[in-house]
């Protein structure tokens, strides 16, 4: 509670928090995407042979493939020719360790709250940081060596690692995917890789955020978490950038493998910049999230925070392959403003005593417009399969909007689907009796809505769970009145 | 402590408080009976700063303020509270964070540092004692799944750790059971002193046996028709309240 008032306390400012940017000399290419940009990304990058002909089947797919048309708003223009697809930082030569990072970068990640330095120790947690299109810094990898846990840039995994990279990579989402994923796999440039070997219970937090700042530059980040069998990690993911009034476009893919009895939890707290209160501006975060329980007994758990983007386009799933394996999707996603959230999950039931549960919570302000679209699956072999899914909608105001699409596909009579929803205004009443109790409406409203999102918020670290309750004060700042 | 002075005040255009006038002073409980739709729970209401209720005209001081001019958080960190008739569930607040957020509230106003979470803890176990609160109900989201005694006896748990200085129970007896009634009342008797006032609104008789009050006011349609001590409230349980109404009609025709 100490904390809970202390960021109430801190809600003073409305305004986007980390829109500043970081005056750094940077290797900007020219903007405009064909095949010779996506030569120069992977030459760039050294990259061996097979994962440049990857790019090249990623690039061909996308040049050809259409635009979604199913979600809930309609797509602005997007123009993929007017991109920037790489930045990085100037820098002379390798970096050997933090002390040679440009002191303005580690100054701007501080402001974000993120010390790079072994300050982070004391919390234990591991960070990995993307600053537009490269990593700049990975923490306690020495530490993490000694268990045999790979955290680093996912370039430096294909230098250091080709062997596992190749064996894993589009393995759960493929290069034709859908448009993004395909445009991701032409132009990564760089993400976090994590391998967890055979019965290792990863002993700190792993963490990266990720930062646009560039102009006219997207983010197409790609992670690949690989947890052997009977291992168990847990991963965070941050994101932040600064405003302007262009479109910017992140589009990230996102791949978890749990084998055999193994875990692996993945939280994201994304603020990415929403626009402003009329819309203009902001980040398109088009994102593909995809993981497999491939082994029996496996576990996988996603959960998210969405509060910034103005728009957000991802659906966060699980392939429950293995027998009696878990997926688990814990959603808070809340939209001010202008904003749109279409965002969901998918359960995909093959194995037999599969299990999945759903839980999602949607807050919507201003003239936002959020929804939930889930789909579980259930296959004819996944006999005995189980799905609980409750999807809540909470409205502030009356010009916003929220909405449900739950689709159910079953094809063995063992399964048990349950799908509960809700919809509700915050109550006049609820405020009230919290005014009588002498607390103003502003931080009735905090309090109510901390309530109501209070499961998915359990689901985080300890450390991520105050960011994030921080977080949807400051967004919902301003919504009451 | 109170003064309420021809207070007028109406609910989408239906005037329901026709001029109400009453004093109380510290130290004091007042009851105030009357007939379904006479107007005590929009007295309350007014008092707390309820949005969907207009004044229209009159006035109403407390401790020397203006408290119309408050806003309703302003009024309970001044020292009004109100228990509800039907207190509010709000899922996944805890009761006892609630508490500590409402309790910091008032001391910050009243210039005084927030309370640190032990010597919150201590004030909240010797309160739940005091009050004869279910200590499992403390950790549970605030009123959410309570029974309805659970509610009312939440509400008083609440006015212990607040220490207002004037206390309203609207209807705080219905739906109480004999020995739910007894805690309550139990409660709000340890809790009375030379420096708080308690104004009950009741229909019944009966928790005037557990709570004695000084003055008993009989509220009707919109009024206060007639005030006394608490032989008024037995003679009222004795009577109904045809006669009371009777007296006051032929007293103004």
């Amino acid at each position: 509670m100490e904390k809970e008032n202390q960021l109430l306390e801190d809600i003073t400012n409305a305004e986007y928090e980390f829109g500043f940017v970081t005056d750094i000399p940077m290797d900007i290419i020219p903007a405009g995407l064909n095949e010779d940009t996506v030569r120069f990304i992977s030459k760039k990058k050294n990259e061996p042979e097979w994962l440049l002909e990857w790019r090249l089947k990623g690039y061909k797919i996308f040049k050809d493939a259409p635009m979604p048309s199913w979600q809930n708003f309609d797509l602005p223009p997007m123009n993929f020719q007017s991109v920037s697809y790489y930045a990085e930082p100037k820098v002379k030569k390798k970096l050997n360790s933090l002390d040679e990072v440009d002191p303005e970068l580690l100054e701007t990640f501080a402001k974000l709250g993120i010390p790079l330095n072994e300050q982070k120790h004391l919390a234990g947690v591991a960070v990995d940081a993307v600053f537009d299109s490269v990593s700049i810094a990975t923490t306690y990898k020495t530490k993490l060596k000694e268990l045999g846990i790979i955290f680093c840039s996912f370039g430096e995994a294909v230098q250091e690692h080709p062997d596992l990279v190749k064996k894993y990579l589009g393995t759960v989402v493929p290069h034709s995917d859908n448009i993004f994923a395909s445009l991701n796999t032409a132009v990564f440039s760089d993400g976090s890789f994590v391998y967890i070997p055979k019965g290792v219970r990863c002993p700190m937090e792993l963490s990266t955020y990720f930062r646009i700042n560039a102009e006219n530059t997207g983010q197409f980040e790609r992670t690949l978490i690989i947890a052997d069998e009977g291992s168990y990690v847990s991963y965070l993911e941050g994101c932040t950038a600064p405003k302007r009034d262009e479109n910017q476009l992140h589009a990230a893919v996102v791949e978890l493998i749990a084998m055999e009895g193994a875990e692996i939890k993945y939280s994201t707290v994304q603020n990415w910049y929403p626009g402003d209160k009329d819309g203009i501006g902001g980040i398109y975060n088009f994102v593909t999230k995809r993981g497999i329980c491939k082994g029996k007994n496996s576990r996988i758990s996603w959960t998210q925070v969405e509060t910034g983007s103005s728009i957000t386009w991802k659906y966060p799933s699980v392939i429950l392959q293995g027998d009696n394996s878990e997926g688990e999707f814990y959603s808070v996603a809340v939209t001010k403003n202008a904003q749109i959230a279409d965002t969901g999950t998918k359960m995909m039931h093959l194995g037999k005593n599969t299990r999945s549960r759903i839980i999602s919570k949607g807050i919507s302000a201003g003239k936002s417009q959020n929804s939930y679209r889930g789909l579980v699956f259930v296959g004819p072999k996944a006999d005995n399969a189980r799905n609980f899914t409750q999807c809540d909608s909470l409205l502030l105001g009356s010009n916003c909007g929220a909405h449900t699409f739950p689709y159910i596909e079953v094809k063995n009579d063992t399964a048990m689907v349950e799908h509960e929803a809700t919809a509700s205004k915050i109550g006049e009443d609820q405020v009230f009796y919290l005014n009588q109790r002498g607390i103003d409406s502003e931080n009735a409203v905090a309090l109510i809505v901390n309530g109501y999102v209070k499961e998915v918020l359990n689901q985080l670290p300890m450390e991520f769970a105050v960011e994030a309750q921080k977080l949807l004060s400051l967004t919902l700042e301003g919504s009451v009145g | 402590m109170l003064t309420i002075k021809d207070l007028h005040a109406q609910v989408d255009g239906k005037e329901i408080l026709k001029g109400i006038n009453l004093q109380v002073n510290a130290g004091e409980v007042h009851a105030i009976m009357g007939p379904n739709g006479s107007g005590k729970s929009s007295l309350a209401s007014v008092l707390a700063g309820r949005e969907n209720y207009e004044v229209t005209n009159g006035e109403v001081v407390f401790e020397g303020k203006d408290l119309l001019e408050m806003a309703p958080e302003i009024r309970a960190r001044e020292g009004v509270f109100l228990a509800f008739q039907y207190p509010i569930e709000i899922p996944g607040v805890s009761n006892i964070n609630f508490l500590r957020t409402a309790l910091n509230e008032i001391r910050t106003y009243k210039n005084l540092p927030p309370l640190d979470a032990r010597s919150f803890m201590k004030l909240s176990k010797e309160r739940q004692d005091l009050v004869e609160f279910d200590a499992k109900l403390v950790n549970r989201s605030l009123n959410e799944g309570f029974s309805g005694g659970e509610k009312k006896r939440n509400e008083i748990f609440q006015l212990a750790m607040l220490e207002p200085k004037l206390s309203i129970l609207d209807e705080t007896d219905s739906g109480l059971d004999i020995d739910a009634l007894r805690i309550v009342a139990n409660g709000v008797n340890k809790l009375r002193s030379k420096d708080n006032a308690f104004v009950m609104i009741t229909h019944y008789q009966r928790l005037l046996d557990y709570i004695v009050p000084d003055f008993v006011h009989v509220l009707y349609n919109g009024r206060i028709i007639k005030s006394g001590t608490k032989e008024l409230a037995l003679e009222l349980e004795e009577k109904g309240y045809d006669w009371v109404k009777e007296a006051y009609y032929e007293e103004t025709v």
